[in-house]
């Protein structure tokens, strides 16, 4: 079972559907022995980081999300999921779960891309990736996919290797972080087409240990 | 980089998909979640739905139709067309949309951008706007009046301030309808996009007029628009979005290629 935290932040029902879309039995949940006794976990989110990160702690879901990554248990963060998995963020001033070193910045307001134009907040649309590094969960790509984004800040890993791929918006920056047992991506695979269900299955079937 | 998105519209009566010119004259073409369905496949970047049903007696017909759309398809749609509050916008969400638009309701009562934003995000908000060129005036400066109930009423509001107004209360993207060229297939009304993309920092989704891949091309690099709207020239089959993406990218504009 695909434990889908449910944490007040947005609606969860976009990636339910897909997972089960793809087969995969998963429920969305903020029972902590649900979450416990699951298989994986899959820790999405839209909304702001600092009220997500009041009810994760109101719903004592912290310190259960931290245990399932000292066990080892595959876990996919999605966007603002994937946001509060590092140090801190400078939205809303948060401190967040520090499973990730390193912060969560904002696009600069001015940003331009490389030809000039200026580029408009949030980052709205379909985006490639580059840098892409060697991972089950990442090995069906291709070279020519997109995946929809939809976010004025992004992660910032202090240490490079936790960059598992970058996508390029005025800046480079870490679209899919991860190390260990964690995975995380800045876009969203469940909105995201064939790439995105492509990646969601790997994850589903991603045999971590 | 970011690619620029080609967006199929389907407007959708007592949940049938219809296709009229200047809103009027309307016939059936299909049912709305299998051609979202083959929209899909054929590449579409998003999909925006209008329910055009009179009655509010039947709207429960469109979250049905929701419901199934977000049951085929995985990439982002919209849902608009009659949503006048908080609750409407909540119950098309809930069904499976991933943004709400709404127009003539946040003419009348601005509020209901800001609450919306709040209560869902800024990312869920979106703008509709049905746009008539007036000329210049002291009242309407730019010279693009708003205009709401399929163009038939005037606001006496300028487009402008309007765009500039509606993403300080929250809209995360506007879809801008040109009511001039809307069902013509003559092209986009690229200096009202233009004017309004400059001047917000949201996403623009130039809507009207779309006929020919070049009307897209033009619109998406002169009138600046970060998306563009299509109907008719998909849905009877001119064109596939295929055959659009290909002619889009030949003249170097960033399109989402594989899918």
């Amino acid at each position: 079972m695909i434990a889908i935290i449910d944490y007040d932040a947005g609606n969860l029902a976009s990636v339910e559907r897909a997972v089960s879309y793809l087969g995969f039995e998963c429920i969305v949940t903020n029972n902590i022995k649900t979450i416990d006794s699951s298989e994986r976990i899959i820790f999405p989110g839209v909304g702001a980081a600092g009220a997500a990160m009041d009810s994760l702690k109101r719903l004592k879901l912290d310190s259960v999300i931290k245990q399932a990554v000292v066990d080892g248990k595959p876990m996919l963060g999605i966007c603002l999921g994937t946001q509060i998995i590092m140090e801190y963020s400078e939205e809303n001033e948060t401190p967040c779960f520090k499973i990730i070193d390193g912060f969560v910045k904002a696009f600069p307001p001015d940003i331009k891309s490389k030809d000039g134009n200026r580029l408009k907040i949030p980052h709205m649309g379909w985006n490639s990736l580059e840098n892409i590094k060697k991972h089950p969960v990442l090995s069906d790509l291709h070279e020519d996919d997109e995946f929809y984004f939809v976010h004025g800040y992004y992660p910032h890993p202090n240490d490079s290797e936790h960059i598992l791929g970058t996508t390029d918006y005025g800046i480079s920056f870490a679209s899919i972080i991860g190390f260990n047992n964690i995975i995380a991506t800045q876009f969203h695979p469940e909105k995201s087409g064939r790439p995105g269900l492509s990646l969601l299955k790997n994850f589903c079937t991603w045999n971590y240990r | 980089m970011l690619s620029k998105r080609i967006i199929p519209c389907l407007d959708v009566r007592e949940g049938r998909t219809t296709k009229g010119i200047r809103f009027e004259n309307n016939v059936d073409i299909g049912d709305p979640v299998e051609m979202a369905r083959l929209y899909y496949e054929a590449g579409a970047d998003e999909l925006v739905f209008y329910d055009i049903t009179a009655s509010h007696e039947k709207r429960n017909i469109m979250i049905d139709v929701v419901r199934r759309v977000a049951e085929t398809i995985f990439i982002p749609f919209s849902v608009g067309g009659g949503i006048r509050e908080v609750d409407d916008m909540r119950n098309v969400l809930l069904a499976g949309a991933e943004k709400v638009s709404v127009n003539s309701a946040a003419v009348k009562n601005h509020e209901i951008i800001s609450q919306g934003a709040e209560i869902f995000g800024s990312q869920c908000i979106v703008l509709g706007m049905d746009v008539k060129y007036v000329g210049k005036s002291v009242k309407i400066p730019s010279g693009y009046e708003i205009v709401i109930n399929g163009g038939r009423k005037y606001m006496g509001i300028d487009a402008l301030k309007w765009a500039v107004e509606a993403q300080k209360l929250g809209a995360g993207e506007i879809c801008l309808n040109s009511i001039d060229a809307d069902g013509t297939q003559d092209g986009y009304e690229l200096k009202l996009t233009s004017l309004i993309s400059e001047n917000v920092s949201i996403p623009v989704i130039a809507s009207g007029g779309a006929g020919k891949p070049e009307h897209l091309c033009e619109v998406l690099t002169k009138g600046k628009a970060d998306a563009a709207l299509i109907a008719s020239m998909v849905h009877y089959g001119t064109y596939t979005v295929s055959e659009i993406k290909t002619y889009l990218d030949s003249y170097g504009v960033k399109v989402r290629k594989s899918w």
